[in-house]
C-alpha cells in the first residue's frame, strides 16, 4: 500500500534546478532510503515533502489523495514529521519548551509524555534540561521525540547518522525498526551506503536533481550502489609512501582551556604532536570540542602571554600569538566554515586569495598588486580544478565543493610546513573529496606535517598515520591507524574506553 | 520636600518615556530585529500626541494617535529591514532621521505651546508614608506602564507567544523549519515596538513635560535602546534601569530643590555619561550577553 | 509572489541606477507632502532643487556647505565599511571646533601665518580624541560603538553650551552664548575670490583622494573591508579587529574634527551654539547615499549640500519650514536603502522556473 507518491516534482532556485521531475513512491511501513551525493537535491526534495518549500510543478499524493502543502504545520497535521540534519532546536530553551513550540499541551503534561515516549523507543532525555547542555546525540533524540509526539505516519530523517558514533547509530536503527514495525514509514536520507544496506528496504537514488533508479539496497553491494550514485567508478586514493616522520612541528602538552562562550565546550589536558611528513587525524562526534581546539591551534583564540608555551609550533611558543604570526612560522589552515571564515562571500576569488596569501608578493608598499593577485588566483583555479567563470567570480556564488577546493588550494599555495585542515571534505561531492585527499597525501610526501579534524571515520582511516579521538573536550592517546579498526575509534567516541583520563 | 522625597516622587514619571520605549524595543529585539529608529519614532509620537491633546482631543485619543503614527513609521522600518532586507542599522538610522524631521515639521506651529498633563492618583495608605509616599502618587499612565512591564515579563516567560518570539529571535531558520512565519512575527514585533515608542513620546510631550519644544526627546530614545542592553533583554531589570535613569534625569531639579549649586550642563550630561558607563560594565561581561542575548539580532533573514 | 534572488555578482548598472531612482521617488513623495501642506510644489521644486545650481553665488554656498559634509562622510564611510558604525561625527565635529577655537580664544591678539594651520591640527586632534572613548569601549569593553558615540554627541553639545555661557563667553557679547570674533590670521584663506569657499574644500578633495587610495587600493583598507563583510574571516586571516575599530573611529573622528575646525575658522569666524547645524548626522546620510564609495560620496555630498541651501531658499521664497530638509533627507535615505537591494538581488516572480 502506497503512503506517499510523487509525480514529476520540480523545484528551481534562481538558475539552479535542484529537483527535476522526481517520481517517488513510499510504501506504508517501509524504511525508504534517498541516496545521493551532496548537491544531488536530497534536501530540497525533503523540504518539498515537508512543506518548507512549494514545488514549481508536479503533484504529491498522500494516502492516494492529492495534497498541496504550503507550510510544515500542514505537513505535520497530515502526519508528516521531519528530523533535520542541522537541528532546528533552540539552545537557550529547555527540551520541553522546544517541544511545546510544535506540540500543544502544558509543560507538565508534555514532560510526562517525553519521558514515556523516551522509554518506549529507547530515546531517553531529560525534558527539563536546557538544549545547549545536551550532547549532539541527545539533541537528535529530542528532534525525533518532537516528531513522534505529533504521531506521524511518515518520518523524514535527513542524514541522521552523520552526527553519531557507530554504537549510537546501531541504537538509532533499533528505534527506527521499532517504529517501522508499528506501521510508520521512514524516509532515510544518507550518503552512507553500508548503513542503507543494513537498514532500508527500498532506496531511491538521486543524481543532479533527477531520479536515476529505485532498487532494493540489500540486493546490491556498496560498490554497485556507489556507481549508481556518482554515475561512474568509485575513485580511490592510494596514499603514497611518505618518509619517516621527522621533526616535531606542533606540540600541545596538557592544554586546558575554558572559552568565554558559555555554550562552547571546555578543553581538558589536550596533548598532541604532529611531525614532518605525517598526517594526524582527530576523530569525534561534532560538538565535542573540535571547534575550540581548532581555534587554539590556528591562533583565532589566543592564550594569555604567560601561556605561550602551551602551544609549540616549529619549536617556538605561540600560544599567545595571533593567526598572522603563526602563519609566518609556516602554518596554513583550512577552517571548517568556508563562507564567512575561510572566504568572504561578497568578495571575488582574487580578493579571497589575498586573505591569507598576501605574503606571496601580492602587496607592495602597502598597495595591492592586482595583476599578481589575479595570477595567483588563476594558478589556484587551474591546479585545483576549481569550476568557476574566473578570478572575478564572487566566492559566495561557487558551490561548496568548488569553494573548498579553492581554499585548500590557496592554503597549499602557501607551501606550509604545517597544514591544519578542519573537516576538509565536509559537504563536498565524492570527486572533489577524492581530489582534496590526494593533495593532502602529496603534501605529506613532500614533508609537510598535516593535522586533520574530521567526523568521517572512513576518511581518517584512509589518509592518516595516527589518530586521536576527541570527546567532551578530552583527547584520547595517539592511536596508530595500522593497529586499530573503526570499532576502537567508536569506543573512544562514546567514552567506553579510557574515560576522562586521556 | 527633601531631595530624596522629590526624586522618589518624580522618578517613575521621569522613567516612563524610557520604560515604554525600551519595552517595545525589548520585544522587537527578542524577535531578532534591531530598531535604532526609536528616537525618531518617539519624536513623531510626541508631536502627534501633543497636537491631538492640544486640540482638546484628550489624552486617550492623543496616546492612540501617537501610537498609531509611530507604528506606521515602524512598519516602514519593518518593510526595509524585513521585506527588502536592508541593513538594519542603516534602516534604523534612516527612519530615525525621518521621524525627527516629521516631528519638527508637524510641530512647527506648536512651538512653546502647553497642554494640561494628567492628574495623579494616590494609592491609599502607601501614599501616606513619609519620604516614600510620593512614589505612590502617580498619574494613570504610570500605573498602566508598570502593568505593561509586568504583562510583557509574563508574556515572555510563561506564554507560548513569548516562546515563539524568542524562538524567532534565536534561530529564525529553525523557527521557519518547524512552521512559524518568521517575517510576519517580526513585523508584529516591530509594529509593537513602534506603538510603545509612540506612547513613550506622547507621555513625554503631554504628561511629563506638557510643553512642545522641537527636539524635546533629547536622546531618550537612544537611552531606551541602551537600556535594553543594560537589562540584558529582561523586563524586570528594564524597570529597574528605567527608574535609575528617571532618577538621574531628575537630579538637575533635585539639586535645585536641595539648594546645591551644580553646573546645569554637567547635570544634563549625567544620563548620557551614565549610559556610557553602564554599557561598558554590562557589555564587558561577554558570557552574560551570550547567555541572555538574542542570537540572530540585526541579521537579515531571507528564506 | 515576488521574491529576492541573489545575483552571482553585484550589478554595477544597478549601483548607479539605484541612487538616481531613489532621488526621483523622494522628490515625488516630498512634493506631494508639500502640496498637502498647502505649499506650491512648483515653487518649492524650483527653490529647493534648481536654484542652488543656477547662480554662481548660490552654488558657491553649496560648495561651502559641501566641504564639511564631504570631509566627515569620507571619514565615516571608512568605518562603516569596516562595520564600525560611528554616529558620533556630530560630537567629534564639535570637539574639533572647540579645540581649534582654543587658540583665538586664549590668544586673541596673536598674529602670524601659523595660526590657522595650527587650528586645523588641533581640531583634528580634538575630533580624534572624542572618538577614543567609544573605541576603547568597543575594543576593551565590547560596548556598542553606535550607542556610545551617540551619547558622546549629546555630551559634546552640553560641553559646548557650558563653554559658551561660562569660561569662553565673549565679555563684550551682550551675554550671547558665543566667543569673541576670531582675528584675521585665525581665518582660513579664501579659495575662490568673492565667495566664502575656503581652502578647506581642497582639503576635502584631498581627503577624498586619500580615502580612495586607502579603501580601493591599499592592503590596510582591504583588511578593514574584510572585517566589515566577514568578521570571522578577518579573525581567521589574522587581521586585528581591534586595530580596525581604532582606525575607523580615529579616522572618522579626525575627519569630523578637522571639518569642525574649518567651520569655526571659515564661515563662522567664532565659536557659537549653531556651529554644526547637524553636519555630523547629515554626513551619515551622505556616506550611505554615496554607496560608502569615495567617488559616490563626492556626488552625494554635493547633492545633500545643495538640498540644504535649497531648503533655505524654499524657506524664504515658499514658506517651507527648515525641517522639511530633514524629512527630505530621511526619505531619500529610506528610498535609497530600498533601491540599493537591487544591486545584490534581483526580483523574481516565484513559481516560474527560470
Amino acid at each position: 500500500m502506497t503512503l506517499l507518491s510523487l509525480r514529476g516534482l520540480s523545484k528551481t532556485y534562481g538558475t539552479v534546478r535542484a529537483n527535476r521531475h522526481i517520481d517517488l513512491d513510499v510504501a506504508q511501513g517501509s524504511i525508504h532510503a534517498i541516496l545521493g551525493e551532496n548537491g544531488a537535491g536530497k534536501s530540497t526534495l525533503m523540504k518539498l515533502i515537508y512543506g518548507v518549500e512549494t514545488p514549481d510543478e508536479g503533484t504529491l499524493h498522500w494516502h492516494g489523495k492529492p495534497l498541496s502543502l504550503t507550510s510544515p504545520n500542514e505537513a505535520r497535521a497530515q502526519g508528516i514529521g521531519m528530523v533535520f540534519q542541522h537541528f532546528s532546536l533552540f539552545e537557550t530553551m529547555r527540551v520541553v519548551d522546544n517541544i511545546s513550540l510544535v506540540v500543544p499541551g502544558t509543560s507538565r503534561a508534555l514532560a510526562a509524555r517525553i519521558r514515556a515516549l523516551g522509554e518506549d523507543y529507547g530515546l531517553e532525555v531529560d525534558p527539563l534540561a536546557y538544549v545547549h547542555a545536551l550532547s549532539v546525540g541527545e539533541r537528535q533524540r529530542v528532534e525525533i521525540i518532537r516528531c513522534l509526539m505529533t504521531d506521524p505516519k511518515l518520518l523524514i530523517l535527513d542524514e541522521p547518522t552523520s552526527v553519531l558514533p557507530p554504537q549510537s547509530v546501531e541504537r538509532l536503527f533499533i528505534t527506527l525498526r521499532r517504529l517501522r514495525d508499528r506501521g510508520v514509514s521512514i524516509l532515510f536520507i544518507s550518503h552512507k551506503l553500508e548503513e542503507i544496506r543494513a537498514l532500508c528496504d527500498r532506496a531511491t537514488i538521486l543524481r543532479d536533481g533527477t531520479v536515476t533508479g529505485t532498487v532494493d539496497p540489500r540486493d546490491h553491494d556498496a560498490r554497485a550502489l556507489a556507481q549508481m550514485v556518482i554515475g561512474r567508478e568509485m575513485p580511490h586514493v592510494t596514499p603514497p609512501e611518505g618518509k619517516a616522520p621527522g621533526k616535531v612541528l606542533l606540540e600541545l602538552a596538557g592544554l586546558d582551556h575554558r572559552p568565554d562562550d558559555p555554550f562552547a565546550q571546555a578543553l581538558h589536558g589536550i596533548s598532541l604532536t604532529v611531525r614532518e611528513g605525517e598526517i594526524v587525524g582527530i576523530a569525534g562526534v561534532s560538538g565535542n570540542g573540535q571547534g575550540e581546539l581548532a581555534r587554539l591551534i590556528s591562533g583565532e583564540t589566543r592564550r594569555h602571554p604567560q601561556a605561550g608555551a602551551e602551544v609549540l609550533m616549529m619549536g617556538k611558543p605561540v600560544g599567545h600569538l595571533g593567526p598572522a604570526a603563526r602563519r609566518r612560522l609556516g602554518l596554513a589552515f583550512v577552517p571548517e566554515e568556508r563562507l564567512g571564515r575561510g572566504a568572504v562571500p561578497e568578495m571575488s576569488l582574487s580578493d579571497n586569495s589575498l586573505l591569507t596569501a598576501h605574503g606571496l608578493g601580492l602587496v607592495r608598499r602597502g598597495l595591492i598588486d592586482r595583476a599578481a593577485e589575479r595570477r595567483l588566483t588563476n594558478d589556484i583555479i587551474a591546479t585545483c580544478d576549481v569550476r568557476t567563470p574566473g578570478p572575478q567570480a564572487e566566492a559566495g556564488a561557487l558551490s561548496g565543493g568548488n569553494l573548498q577546493k579553492f581554499i585548500v588550494g590557496r592554503e597549499i599555495a602557501l607551501a606550509p610546513k604545517l597544514l591544519f585542515a578542519s573537516q576538509p571534505t565536509w559537504g563536498v561531492d565524492i570527486g572533489a573529496a577524492t581530489a582534496i585527499r590526494r593533495r593532502l597525501a602529496d603534501l605529506k610526501a613532500g614533508g609537510t606535517g598535516i593535522l586533520v579534524i574530521s567526523e568521517e571515520i572512513e576518511e581518517l582511516f584512509e589518509i592518516c598515520d595516527r589518530l586521536h579521538v576527541i570527546r567532551e573536550g578530552c583527547l584520547s592517546p595517539s592511536l596508530k591507524v595500522s593497529e586499530i579498526g573503526p570499532e576502537d575509534v567508536g569506543r573512544w567516541m562514546i567514552g567506553a574506553e579510557g574515560g576522562k583520563a586521556a | 520636600m527633601s531631595a530624596i522625597g522629590f526624586i522618589l516622587a518624580g522618578m517613575l514619571a521621569a522613567a516612563m518615556p524610557f520604560l515604554l520605549a525600551a519595552l517595545g524595543e525589548l520585544v522587537c529585539e527578542r524577535a531578532g530585529v534591531l530598531n535604532l529608529g526609536i528616537e525618531g519614532m518617539m519624536a513623531l509620537g510626541a508631536v502627534v500626541g501633543f497636537i491631538i491633546v492640544h486640540s482638546s482631543g484628550g489624552h486617550l485619543l492623543g496616546f492612540a494617535g501617537a501610537g498609531l503614527a509611530s507604528m506606521v513609521l515602524a512598519l516602514v522600518f519593518g518593510w526595509l529591514a524585513l521585506a527588502v532586507r536592508a541593513n538594519q542599522v542603516a534602516a534604523g538610522l534612516a527612519i530615525g532621521i525621518l521621524g525627527s524631521g516629521l516631528s519638527a515639521l508637524f510641530g512647527k506651529s506648536f512651538e512653546s505651546q502647553t497642554v494640561t498633563g494628567l492628574p495623579k492618583h494616590a494609592l491609599p495608605w502607601l501614599s501616606e508614608l513619609p519620604v516614600l509616599g510620593g512614589l505612590f502618587r502617580q498619574d494613570v499612565a504610570v500605573w498602566l506602564g508598570l502593568l505593561a512591564a509586568l504583562a510583557i515579563w509574563a508574556l515572555l516567560r510563561f506564554t507560548k507567544l513569548g516562546l515563539v518570539i524568542r524562538a524567532v529571535g534565536e534561530n529564525p531558520h529553525a523557527a521557519r523549519a518547524i512552521g512559524y512565519k518568521v517575517i510576519a512575527i517580526r513585523y508584529a514585533a516591530v509594529a509593537f515596538g513602534g506603538l510603545m515608542a509612540g506612547f513613550a513620546g506622547a507621555y513625554a510631550s503631554t504628561v511629563y513635560t506638557p510643553l512642545w519644544a522641537e527636539g524635546m526627546i533629547a536622546g531618550r530614545g537612544w537611552i531606551a535602546v541602551a537600556l535594553v542592553v543594560f537589562a540584558t533583554w529582561m523586563p524586570g531589570r528594564l524597570v529597574f534601569g528605567a527608574m535609575l535613569f528617571g532618577a538621574v534625569s531628575l537630579s538637575q531639579l533635585a539639586a535645585q530643590a536641595s539648594g546645591v549649586a551644580l553646573n546645569s550642563q554637567l547635570l544634563s550630561s549625567l544620563p548620557y555619561v551614565m549610559t556610557i558607563l553602564v554599557l561598558g560594565v554590562i557589555s564587558a561581561n561577554r558570557g552574560l550577553l551570550k547567555m541572555n542575548g538574542v542570537a540572530s539580532l540585526g541579521e537579515p533573514f531571507g528564506p | 509572489m515576488i521574491t529576492l534572488v541573489r545575483r552571482s555578482a553585484a550589478s554595477r548598472r544597478m549601483a548607479v541606477a539605484a541612487p538616481v531612482a531613489a532621488l526621483l521617488v523622494t522628490i515625488l513623495l516630498n512634493l506631494a507632502l508639500y502640496t498637502v501642506m498647502g505649499k506650491d510644489p512648483r515653487a518649492v521644486f524650483y527653490a529647493m532643487l534648481l536654484e542652488p545650481f543656477i547662480s554662481w553665488p548660490s552654488f558657491s554656498e553649496v560648495l561651502l556647505k559641501m566641504t564639511p559634509l564631504l570631509l566627515i562622510a569620507q571619514g565615516l564611510a571608512i568605518g562603516f565599511r569596516a562595520k564600525v558604525i560611528n554616529i558620533g561625527a556630530e560630537g567629534q565635529f564639535l570637539l574639533g571646533a572647540i579645540f581649534a577655537s582654543a587658540i583665538p580664544v586664549w590668544y586673541p591678539q596673536a598674529t602670524g601665518p601659523w595660526i590657522w594651520p595650527s587650528m586645523l591640527v588641533l581640531g583634528t586632534l580634538g575630533g580624534a580624541l572624542w572618538a577614543v572613548i567609544p573605541a576603547f569601549w568597543r575594543v576593551r569593553l565590547n560596548a556598542s560603538e553606535i550607542l556610545v558615540t551617540l551619547m558622546m554627541n549629546l555630551i559634546a553639545v552640553q560641553l559646548l553650551a557650558w563653554l559658551l555661557v561660562g569660561p569662553w563667553k565673549d565679555p563684550m557679547g551682550f551675554n550671547f552664548p558665543q566667543t569673541v570674533m576670531f582675528q584675521w590670521d585665525a581665518m582660513l584663506p579664501t579659495l575662490i575670490p568673492g565667495t566664502r569657499v575656503s581652502v578647506a574644500l581642497l582639503l576635502a578633495f584631498a581627503a577624498s583622494g586619500a580615502a580612495y587610495l586607502w579603501m580601493q587600493r591599499s592592503f590596510g583598507g582591504y583588511q578593514m573591508v574584510v572585517g566589515g563583510l566577514a568578521p570571522q574571516a578577518a579573525c581567521y586571516a589574522g587581521f586585528s579587529q581591534g586595530r580596525a575599530v581604532w582606525l575607523s573611529l580615529l579616522i572618522g573622528g579626525a575627519a569630523a574634527g578637522v571639518a569642525g575646525a574649518a567651520e569655526v575658522a571659515g564661515p563662522m569666524g567664532q565659536l557659537q551654539r549653531s556651529i554644526s547645524s547637524g553636519y555630523g548626522y547629515s554626513a551619515i546620510i551622505v556616506a550611505y547615499l554615496g554607496g560608502l564609495h569615495p567617488v559616490g560620496i563626492v556626488l552625494s555630498s554635493l547633492l545633500i549640500a545643495a538640498l540644504a541651501i535649497g531648503g533655505d531658499n524654499a524657506m524664504v521664497s515658499a514658506g517651507l519650514p527648515v525641517s522639511a530638509v530633514e524629512v527630505f533627507q530621511g526619505t531619500l535615505l529610506v528610498a535609497y536603502l530600498a533601491a540599493v537591494v537591487l544591486v545584490r538581488y534581483r526580483l523574481v516572480r516565484s513559481g516560474v522556473p527560470a
